[in-house]
């Protein structure tokens, strides 16, 4: 059985008398442990594929099957339960909290999964560690370059033991070196078993994958998997 | 996440929201300081006078008929101008009433002057010299210190004796016991022979320690010869005392020999109608009290709910992150009630610190003071105009789709 399962997905906005078509019946499966970069052209529908798939956003038709349960019918509330429990989300923006520091960001989703606050504290430290962040654990998100802040952001996305990691370019605000080993560490997370979904525009990012599909127009253009996908570039380490 | 858990989390996360913007929610909470400290004030005002009230009014009896040329509290002054024409009830009607009531227990005419007093070198300008007979202790709402009343003997006249108030026995004598000594009231001589004990004021007006009781021999014979009097009747049963207001109405106007279809000419005045004048009195106030409070809380529920709708929007990338890792509805809901619940209790703090010292002052002039159910209700009500100015701008934070919220920049 598919971890993802999309059957004829479509979402559409209707921006006054037009209708746009962010997604037009895209039909999708995606196996646990699969490494996946998403590409395509701006405005092709990448964000809305990866939000739909992350239960961020509601199809307007069609059928998603998370873990074999039927989400694309889930209310708000449920909806938010399951981005807490099997969604780890990563921006491109980070989307940290400003006001606090990076043991609190990455504390977050357990906070809102009820964990008591000294095995949250426990398990946020681990996570931080494991992105090679344990000395950062105080420092406000202003106070950590680029690099840093997309650790954080990894290491929250982690922290609840996600299904699946989504990353909505991630590196689109680093520069190369950094991007580069913000890859590493997710062919890292890859190899340790995680089911990571990519969207980028950059063919060099997407070589990491072992899947790459191409969106155009809110239509899968194409979808190729190549098992000789790069080897990730730093040694594993203890990710959880 | 258990209700508890979001809580502390909201708390926290207030916390944290209110000290990066001390100065905004200062300012914001001063609608809410303002109706608080008008809420704490009128409180402690209205139990203060409550208080009073119930310390004073003791001095007239629930069970006190008081026939006099004037009823207490008159409507209209064409009522009082005819009421001044009504002849003067005379110590000989006291008498006579006296003789024909059945459902009372003492009768006591009294009459009253402001008069000098003194003992040696000290002297009281003004104590008010009352003359009564020897059922006045019965019916004057005092009780005896020092020494004893006058008798009935001593009533008829013969011996100028005199039971003075605590407030006179403080002021004319020091450290010497009164009893026994003799004072001058308006140059004739009296001597004493009790205290009463002290009974302070009558709603923080009239003093009723500052007063001389002499026998109405003595008084008219110095001080008025002529006097209107009121005739201060205690009845057998209070439960009873509507039927003995009628009975002594009708004794009352026989003996002034008026007609049936005539009105009566005199009035009879009892606790009560002081209770409903000051309920009524109370009442006003409270009301006048509640409308600043409302209007006042109103217009700082309005800045509370501006100032959250500010909140929300800039924070609406915030509110975005929280849901994309899982806060749900009710969790994002809470969080901003209880952040303008905060604000608003904080309000609430501050106005009770304002009115602390306000009520140290009322004090001087009632029996007033910061109770803690006054504590309790101030707070409630910082409390409660928080969460209702607060639920729309929460509501409409916790509807936010996560993914318009994120975009937000
Ligand atoms: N909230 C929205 N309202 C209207 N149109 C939207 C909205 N979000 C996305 N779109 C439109 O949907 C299409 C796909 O957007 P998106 O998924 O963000 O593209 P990508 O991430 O590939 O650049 C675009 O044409 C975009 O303008
Ligand atoms: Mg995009």
């Amino acid at each position: 059985m598919s971890l993802i399962r999309l059957k004829r997905i479509s979402r559409r906005y209707q921006m006054g008398a037009e209708t746009i078509h962010a997604l037009r019946e895209v039909s999708l499966e995606i196996e646990r442990g699969e490494y996946v970069a998403i590409m395509g052209p701006s405005g092709s529908g990448k964000s809305t594929l990866m939000n739909v798939i992350g239960c961020l956003d509601t199809p307007t038709s069609g059928e998603y099957e998370l873990n074999n349960t039927l989400v694309s019918e889930m209310d708000d509330n449920e909806l938010a339960e399951i981005r807490n429990k099997e969604i780890g989300f990563i921006f491109q923006t980070f989307n940290l909290l400003p006001r606090s520091d990076a043991l609190r960001n990455v504390e977050l989703p357990l906070i809102y999964a009820g964990v008591p606050a000294e095995e949250r504290r426990r398990i946020a430290l681990d996570a931080l560690a494991s992105v090679g962040l344990a000395d950062r654990i105080h420092h406000k998100p202003n106070e950590m370059s680029g690099g840093q802040r997309q650790r954080v952001a990894v290491a929250r996305a982690l922290v609840n033991k996600p299904s699946i990691l989504l990353a909505d370019e991630p590196t689109g605000n680093l520069d190369s070196k950094t991007g580069a080993e913000i890859m590493a560490l997710f062919s890292q997370l890859s190899n340790q078993g995680h089911t990571i979904i990519v969207v980028t525009h950059e063919e060099d990012i997407a070589k990491h994958a072992r899947r790459i599909l191409r969106i155009r127009d809110g239509l899968i253009a194409s979808d190729e998997r190549h098992e000789g996908a790069r080897p990730a570039t730093v040694p594993p380490a203890s990710v959880p | 996440m258990n209700l508890l858990a979001e809580v502390k989390e909201g708390l926290s996360i207030s916390w944290e929201a209110i000290r990066a913007n001390k100065m905004r929610s200062a300012l914001t909470t001063l609608g809410i300081v303002i109706g608080v400290v008008t809420v704490t004030l009128m409180g402690t005002a209205i139990q203060g006078l409550d208080r009073a009230f119930l310390d004073n009014i003791s001095a007239i009896g629930a069970d006190i008929l008081y026939v006099e040329r004037f009823e207490w509290f008159t409507g209209s002054r064409e009522d009082w101008l005819r009421m001044q024409k009504r002849p003067r009830i005379t110590l000989e009607q006291a008498e006579q009433l006296e003789g024909q009531l059945t459902m009372s227990r003492a009768v006591a005419p009294v009459a009253s002057r402001d008069r000098p007093v003194r003992y040696g070198r000290a002297e009281s300008a003004s104590v008010r010299i009352i003359g009564s007979t020897e059922q006045y202790q019965y019916t004057g709402g005092i009780s005896i210190a020092k020494g004893r009343f006058f008798s009935e003997q001593e009533a008829r006249g013969g011996r100028p004796v005199c039971v003075i108030g605590s407030e006179v026995a403080e002021n004319l004598f020091r450290d010497e016991p009164p009893v026994g000594r003799r004072i001058r009231i308006d140059q004739q001589s009296f001597e004493i022979i009790g205290v009463l004990e002290k009974q302070g004021s009558l709603l923080g007006l009239i003093s009723l320690d500052n007063q001389i009781i002499v026998p109405l021999p003595q008084f008219t014979a110095y001080f008025r010869n002529n006097p209107d009097v009121t005739i201060q009747v205690k009845v057998i049963a209070v439960d009873q005392i509507e039927e003995a207001k009628e009975e002594l109405r009708a004794v009352m106007r026989r003996i002034r020999g008026l007609a049936p279809a005539e009105p009566d000419d005199f009035g009879i005045n009892q606790q009560d109608q002081f209770v409903q004048i000051f309920h009524r009195l109370g009442g006003t106030i409270a009301a006048i009290g509640l409308f600043i409070t409302a209007l006042s809380l109103f217009v700082g529920g309005i800045g509370i709910m501006n100032i959250m709708f500010v909140s929300v929007a800039e924070r609406t990338r915030e509110i975005g992150i929280r849901k994309a890792v899982g806060a749900k509805r009710r969790t994002i809901l809470l969080q901003f009630l209880i952040e303008a619940a905060c604000i608003c209790l904080l309000g609430g703090c501050l106005a009770l610190a304002i009115a602390w010292p306000l009520t140290l002052v009322m004090q001087r002039f009632m029996p007033a003071a910061l109770s803690p159910p006054i504590v309790l209700i101030a707070l409630m009500v910082s409390l409660i105009t928080g969460v209702i100015s607060g639920f729309l701008p929460a509501w409409r934070a916790a509807r936010m789709n996560p993914v318009d919220a994120l975009r937000n920049e």
